[in-house]
Order: structure tokens, then sequence, then C-alpha cells
């Protein structure tokens, strides 16, 4: 059991997990790199055209990998801030600063490709059903978090109130996945689900999942790049801080 | 530590009011069922959600005026639009238009929306479910979304 050799409490620590952020970010963007290059040549060339909606169906590739990772990443920062607040961990909390803003970027890409989509198909940009609106939502809450932490200058209550909004937010996820199940919506129902088979071609499916492990690995490379700038900044009158930047001199 | 407190009262107040505007809204739209059984408003504007009955679209010679059949299969409702409609929009497909009933009972939409399913495949597997389908074959209905529960 090699794995169970290694401290993982070692890299809970913000000095110790600077350099290892460092060594891994370059191969989740290499891996990022090659997966979306494949995504889109698979998007545009090989999964077919939709029966019903033609080409225009294809913009899907782009929409639902980011509406997953909207959503996946809003839990995860929650469980950093969670974790945050609990263990007093101040590198969880630098997770979750780093996390916010690629967490907003894919609400917003969710909703601008789901305006996209709307147009030719519904034949509206926007509407108001439960979806849309609570997608809506969530990129507020992540507008919300970065701001809320932004305006107060004391980091630790900035990181306690932010962390607190992040954790309450939570409840919008679950809100997001269900609306089309609980409500009547424009939106359709899940085409990928956990209790029953997809309902598209499997080259879709495919060409969907690879877009979405390519946006899975670029917010981990992206993020580790964040939270070395985080660290730096946070720590940056600690001692080993200031003897990294004496050895860069 | 007045900080936190005052802002979960305050985010538990907005979540409150939240849930309380959006227990008279939360529905987008209305069956043609829900408005046979009075269930959706009189007298002012809601949505009417379903499918396009197979055979009812007609045309008058203006070129914009349609009229068309909405069902759930167990209750119609006809209505009237006037205006552009999506490219989506086709018989036994779904439909969610906004309007008023009149006292004829006719639904005036003023704006027609389509409402797609969660299905995707290429052309040429829609066809053989197709051939399958006309050789007595049962595959699942594809025109009603099961993210409803079947119900548009």
């Amino acid at each position: 059991m090699a794995l169970a050799g290694i401290n993982w409490f070692k890299y809970s620590s913000p000095a110790s997990f600077y350099p290892l952020a460092g060594k891994m970010m370059p191969w989740f963007a290499g891996l990022a790199t090659v997966l979306t290059v494949v995504g889109l040549y698979m998007s545009f060339f090989v999964a077919p055209t939709d029966y019903k909606q033609g080409e225009a169906y294809r913009i899907m590739f782009i929409h639902v990998p980011a509406a997953w990772m909207s959503m996946f990443i809003y839990v995860v920062m929650a469980v950093y801030a969670a974790l945050g607040l609990i263990f007093n961990t101040r590198l969880s909390a630098m997770m979750a600063s780093s996390l916010a803003p690629t967490g907003a970027m894919f609400t917003f890409l969710a909703l601008w490709t789901g305006a996209l989509w709307g147009k030719p198909m519904w034949g509206t940009w926007w509407v108001w059903d439960a979806r849309l609106t609570s997608e809506l939502i969530l990129l507020f809450l992540y507008i919300g978090f970065m701001s809320l932490e932004a305006a107060i200058d004391d980091p630790r209550r900035a990181t306690r109130a932010s962390g607190l909004l992040a954790i309450v937010g939570v409840v919008n996820v679950p809100i997001i996945y269900f609306s089309v199940q609980w409500w009547n919506t424009l939106h359709q129902g899940a085409s990928i689900s956990l209790d029953k088979a997809p309902s598209m071609a499997t080259i879709m499916l495919v060409t969907m999942l690879v877009m979405t492990l390519a946006f899975w690995m670029y917010t981990i490379a992206i993020v580790l790049y964040r939270v070395r700038c985080e660290i730096l900044e946070r720590e940056r009158h600690s001692e080993w801080v200031t003897e990294l930047m004496e050895e860069r001199k | 530590m007045l900080f936190i407190v005052g802002g979960v009262v305050g985010i538990g107040i907005a979540a409150g009011l939240i849930l309380n505007a959006f227990n008279s809204n939360m529905v987008f739209f209305f069956s043609p069922t829900q408005v046979v059984d009075k269930e959706a408003p009189q007298g002012r504007n809601f949505r009417l959600g379903g499918l396009v009955t197979v055979g009812s679209v007609k045309r008058e010679d203006d070129g914009l005026t349609v009229h068309f059949t909405v069902t759930d299969n167990l209750n119609t409702i006809p209505v009237v639009y006037s205006g552009i409609l999506p490219d989506l929009f086709r018989e036994g497909e779904g439909v969610v238009a906004q309007g008023r009933l009149d006292e004829d009972g006719i639904f005036r939409a003023e704006e027609v929306l389509a409402k797609h399913d969660e299905t995707y495949m290429p052309p040429e597997v829609a066809e053989a479910l197709e051939k399958a389908k006309e050789a007595g074959g049962n595959p699942a209905p594809q025109n009603m979304p099961a993210g409803n529960g079947g119900s548009i």
C-alpha cells in the first residue's frame, strides 16, 4: 500500500502544497489541451447530425459539460469552505476562493450557450422557467461569494462570511438538478441520469463525456495555478515565502 | 459573530420570500387537462403546454395566422396564433403557448415556444425506430419527455 505511506496531512499545509501544486499543474493543463482538441474534433466531425435539431444541437457539447461543471464546482467549493470553517485549515479557504471564478465562468458559459441554443430551437433567448432561473441564481451565488470575500478587509472574517454563504447556497444545486422533474419547465429533462439508460446515441454521449473530462482537467489546472498565487499572497509574511522570494532574486 | 448571525437571518428571510414568490409562479405551463379542470388562471395570461395534435395545423391565407390544437392525450384545447413559429414547431411535438382563453374556449396565443425532448440520435436511427414501430414493435414513445413524468 504505497498510498498509505504518504502523510496526506502534510499537504494540507500551504508551504508543502505550493510546490506540489506547481508540479501537478502542467500535467493537468496538458491533459486538458489534448482532451479539448479531441473533444472538439468529435463534436464537429465525428458526432452525427441530430434527427430533429440538425446541426444546431452540437452546442450541447459545450452547454451540458459547462452546466455540469458549474454545479459540481459549487459543491466542491462549499465542501472546502466547510472544511475551512470546521478544521480552521488555511488551505481550504484558499481552494474555495480559487474555485469560485472558474465556477462562475462555467455558469455564465452554460447560460450563454443555452440562450444561443434556445433562440433557434425554442424560439426565445430566455424564459423564466425553474431550470433557467435556478442556474441564474447559481451565477449570483458565485458573484456574491467573490464580492463578499473582496468586500471585507480582514481576511479571517472575509473567509468566514463568504464560506458561510457558499455552504448556505449549496441548497440551490439540487434545485437546479431536479427542477426539470419537480416543475413543468420549457427546458427538457435530463438525457443522462443514474436511473435510466441515456436517451442519446452512444457516440454523442462519448463526445459529451470527453468534453466534460476536458473541462474538468482545465478546472484542476487553472485552480492549482490560482491557488499558488493565493498561497503566496496570504502567506507573504511567513518565513518560507520570504526565503522563496530571496531565492528568486 | 453578530455579522454571521445577521447574515444567516438575512439569507433565511430572503430564501423564505423567494420560495413564497415561487410558490404561485413555479409552474411554467398548464396542461390542457388542467385548463379543462379550471386549474389555470381565469381571465389573465397563462402558458399552455402540450403536444400539437397530429393533423390539426391549418394556416390561413394571410400566411401568418395558424390554427392548431394542443393535447395531452386526455383533453384538447384549440389555439389561434398569428406570428412566426419556431423551427421545431411540428405536429406531434411539444409546444408551450402564452396567451389567454377567450369565452369560446379558444386559446389566443401571443407567443409560441417549441419544447423538445431529451432524445438525441442520428436520422438513420430515428428511421429505423419508426420502421420497427410500424412493424408492430413497441419502442418507447419518443414524443413524451420522461423528465416531466410524461405529462410533456
